[in-house]
C-alpha cells in the first residue's frame, strides 16, 4: 500500500484541493499549469475558496474554469476586468481574480484593464505573458517581440508597421488605482516560489481593499514558438526577460 | 408608499430602478438617454438602497460588468440608446448564451451610424431579432407612457429572473424625454436570494458553479440551443402583451407600439369620426410578439396598416401574423420624424378607402 509508505514528516507534494481532478488540456511544457497551481494554492493556504470568484478570459486558458475549484465565469474575449468589475462591485466581500493572456488583456481587452486599474478595483488580475496567440495558432500579440515571427509576422515583428511590444505592466504601473504590479515567471521552483508568494500578498491586499493588484507571469509556448519545452524556457531567459524583467514593478509604499 | 409624480421619462426610469431593489447600474452617457445615470447618481442609491452604480469606461464594457452582476444572481440593468445598444450587442449574446437575468433599457434615436439624437423605432429588427450573434432571443417590452416605462421595469426583473435571459425595454426618445404623471411603485427591498446557477462563492460539499456560453462538442451546444429554443417557445406560450382597442367592430386595424402606437391611436380616433370602423392593436411585448390576436383578427378585417417610426421593420412581424389572409401594408416616418395622426389617417385613406 504506497499510501502507507508517506509519512505526514515524508509528504513533499500534494495536490491542492483549490484546483479540480480534470486533466489540463495544456501544451506540454506549457507554464499555464504551473500558474494555475500557484494560484490554486495560494488561494487554499489563505483558506479563502468558498469567497473566491474567478474569471476565465478568451484564449488558452478558456477553459480554465474547469480546473480552479472555486466559482467561475467564463468572460468575453478582453471583458474579464469589467466582469470582474461587475462582480466586485455586488459582492464586495468575495476574493474576485481574472485570468488572462496578453491578446485578451493588452490588445482587445487594453481599455477594460486600463480603466479597472484606473478606477483601482479591488481584484487580481493574472497575466500570462507568453508573447503569442496560443490559442488560435500562433498569431501575433501585442507583446511580441521585435522581429518574432508568428503566423502574422511570418517575416518577424517589424515595428515600423505593427508597433512595439506593449510592456502593459509598466504602464499600469503608472496609474494611482494599481497598488501591487509585479513580474514573474514559472520555469524554475525559485520564480515558481515568488509568483505564488505575489498572489498570496495580492489576495491579502485585495482583503484590506487596497487596489488593482497586476501579477504578470512571463510565460513560454513550446507549441507556437516551435520548440520543446527546454528550448523554449532557454530562449524565454534569453529574448523576453531582457525585454521583460522580472521582479517588483510597483510595491506598496 | 405609492406616490405621484410629474417625471421625465428618463428620470422616472432611474426611479423604477431604484425602487424595484435594483443591486446594480452600470452605463455610459448616450443622448436621449444620459438622465437615467444622472439621475441615479443624483439620487445617491448606494445610500439609499445600497444599489451600486458605476460610469463605466464604455458600453461595451458597461454591459460585461452586467454580465458580471448578474452571474451573482443579482438584479442588474443597463441603458443606453441605439449606438451604444449596438455595442452591447456581443455582452448581450453572452447573457443569453449563458442563461443570465438582466434588463436593458434602449431609448432608440434615429439611424442608421451616428444617425440623429432624434426619437425613432429603428431598432426594432435588432431587439425583436436577438441583435448579437447566435440563435437567440430578448424579451422586448415597448412602453408607450413614462407609466408603462415605470412599470416595465418591474415586470421586466420579473421576466428576466424567471427565465433567466436578458429583457430589453424598447422605448425612444419621445417617451425618455417628455414628462408625464406618473405613479411611482412602492420601494421593495433588495434581495440576497442564493441561486445554484449563480457565483456567490463555492458551498462546502457542493460542486463550484461554473458560468459559460462555450461548449466545444458541437453536440453539447446543439443541446444548448434547444434548451434555449423550448424556453422562447414557453415564453410565446405565456408572456404576449398587447392593449387591443375598438376591435370589436372594427373593419380595418391599425398597429403601432410605444409612442408611435399612442399618435396612431388619435389617427384611429379621427377616422372612427369619419366613419370608418377603425381598431388598434398595440403589441406591448415585442418580442413575444402578438401573433394569436392579429392572426385573428385577419379573418375580420378588410385591411391592416402598421405604422412605425421606421422604415417598415413591425411589418415583417405582421404579415407573418396575418400569413396572408388580408392586406397589410406600411405607413412611417423615421430619421427622427414623428408621423402626425393626419398623416396616418391620409395614409389610411390612400391605401385602402382609394384617397381624395
Amino acid at each position: 500500500m504506497a499510501e502507507n509508505l508517506i509519512k505526514p514528516e515524508n509528504l513533499v507534494y500534494e495536490k491542492t484541493n483549490a484546483m479540480t481532478d480534470r486533466v489540463l488540456h495544456y501544451c506540454p511544457g506549457c507554464g499555464h499549469g504551473t500558474a494555475h497551481r500557484m494560484l490554486a494554492e495560494a488561494i487554499e493556504e489563505l483558506e479563502i475558496q468558498g469567497e473566491t470568484i474567478g474569471i476565465a478570459p478568451v484564449g488558452c486558458s478558456v477553459l480554465a474554469y474547469y480546473y480552479f475549484d472555486v466559482d467561475m465565469t467564463e468572460a468575453a474575449h478582453g471583458r474579464a476586468p469589467a466582469v470582474a468589475t461587475g462582480i466586485k462591485r455586488v459582492m464586495p466581500e468575495k476574493y474576485v481574480f481574472t485570468y488572462q493572456g496578453d491578446g485578451d488583456l493588452a490588445a482587445i481587452g487594453t481599455a477594460e484593464t486600463i480603466h479597472a486599474c484606473n478606477r483601482g478595483e479591488n481584484f487580481l488580475i493574472v497575466f500570462i505573458n507568453n508573447g503569442i496567440y496560443g490559442m488560435t495558432g500562433g498569431q501575433m500579440a501585442p507583446t511580441t517581440l521585435e522581429n518574432m515571427k508568428s503566423t502574422t509576422s511570418p517575416r518577424g515583428r517589424d515595428i515600423k508597421t505593427m508597433g512595439s511590444p506593449l510592456k502593459i505592466s509598466e504602464l499600469v504601473a503608472e496609474l494611482p488605482g494599481t497598488y501591487y504590479v509585479a513580474r514573474h515567471s514559472v520555469h524554475t521552483p525559485a520564480n515558481v516560489r515568488k509568483t505564488k508568494r505575489a498572489f498570496k500578498k495580492a489576495f491579502q491586499y485585495q482583503k484590506d481593499n487596497k487596489g488593482t493588484c497586476l501579477i504578470e507571469v512571463v510565460s513560454n509556448c513550446p507549441s507556437n514558438w516551435k520548440m520543446t519545452p527546454v528550448e523554449s524556457n532557454k530562449w524565454m531567459e534569453e529574448n523576453m526577460f531582457p525585454y521583460y524583467p522580472l521582479g517588483d514593478i510597483k510595491v506598496p509604499q | 408608499m405609492k406616490e405621484l409624480r410629474l417625471m421625465k421619462g428618463n428620470e422616472a426610469f432611474a426611479e423604477a430602478a431604484i425602487r424595484a431593489g435594483t443591486d446594480a447600474y452600470f452605463g455610459y452617457p448616450i443622448t436621449p438617454q444620459s438622465e437615467v445615470i444622472e439621475y441615479l447618481m443624483a439620487q445617491n442609491p448606494e445610500e439609499r438602497t445600497g444599489m451600486a452604480v458605476l460610469q463605466a469606461e464604455s458600453e461595451i464594457a458597461a454591459i460585461n460588468m452586467i454580465y458580471g452582476a448578474a452571474g451573482c444572481g443579482k438584479k442588474a440593468m443597463t441603458s443606453s440608446s441605439s449606438p451604444g445598444i449596438s455595442l452591447k450587442q456581443e455582452g448581450l449574446s453572452y447573457i443569453a448564451g449563458a442563461e443570465l437575468p438582466c434588463v436593458v433599457l434602449n431609448v432608440v434615436r434615429g439611424g442608421p451610424g451616428l444617425g440623429t439624437i432624434q426619437p425613432s423605432q429603428s431598432d426594432y429588427f435588432q431587439a425583436v431579432k436577438g441583435g448579437g450573434h447566435g440563435d437567440y432571443k430578448l424579451i422586448v417590452l415597448a412602453p408607450a407612457t413614462v407609466q408603462e416605462t415605470v412599470d416595465f421595469v418591474k415586470l421586466a426583473f420579473d421576466l428576466a429572473f424567471k427565465y433567466r435571459n436578458p429583457v430589453m425595454i424598447l422605448s425612444d426618445g419621445i417617451i425618455g424625454q417628455m414628462m408625464e404623471k406618473v405613479e411611482l411603485f412602492e420601494q421593495i427591498p433588495r434581495s440576497d436570494e442564493e441561486y445554484d446557477w449563480a457565483t456567490q462563492g463555492k458551498k462546502p460539499g457542493k460542486d463550484h458553479t461554473i458560468i459559460t456560453s462555450l461548449q466545444l462538442k458541437p453536440e453539447e451546444q446543439e443541446k444548448v440551443n434547444l434548451r434555449l429554443q423550448a424556453k422562447y417557445r414557453e415564453v410565446e406560450k405565456n408572456e404576449v402583451l398587447y392593449e387591443s382597442y375598438n376591435t370589436e367592430d372594427a373593419d380595418y386595424l391599425f398597429v403601432a407600439f410605444g409612442s408611435c402606437g399612442r399618435i396612431t391611436q388619435k389617427a384611429m380616433e379621427m377616422a372612427r369620426k369619419k366613419g370608418y370602423k377603425v381598431g388598434q392593436i398595440r403589441p406591448k411585448t415585442l418580442y413575444p410578439f402578438p401573433v394569436e390576436v392579429i392572426n385573428k383578427l385577419s379573418d375580420q378585417v378588410k385591411g391592416i396598416l402598421t405604422v412605425e417610426m421606421n422604415a417598415g421593420q413591425m411589418v415583417e412581424d405582421v404579415r407573418l401574423a396575418v400569413d396572408g389572409k388580408t392586406p397589410v401594408e406600411y405607413f412611417g416616418r423615421y430619421g427622427g420624424m414623428i408621423p402626425s395622426p393626419d398623416e396616418i389617417l391620409n395614409a389610411f385613406e390612400q391605401k385602402f378607402i382609394g384617397g381624395k
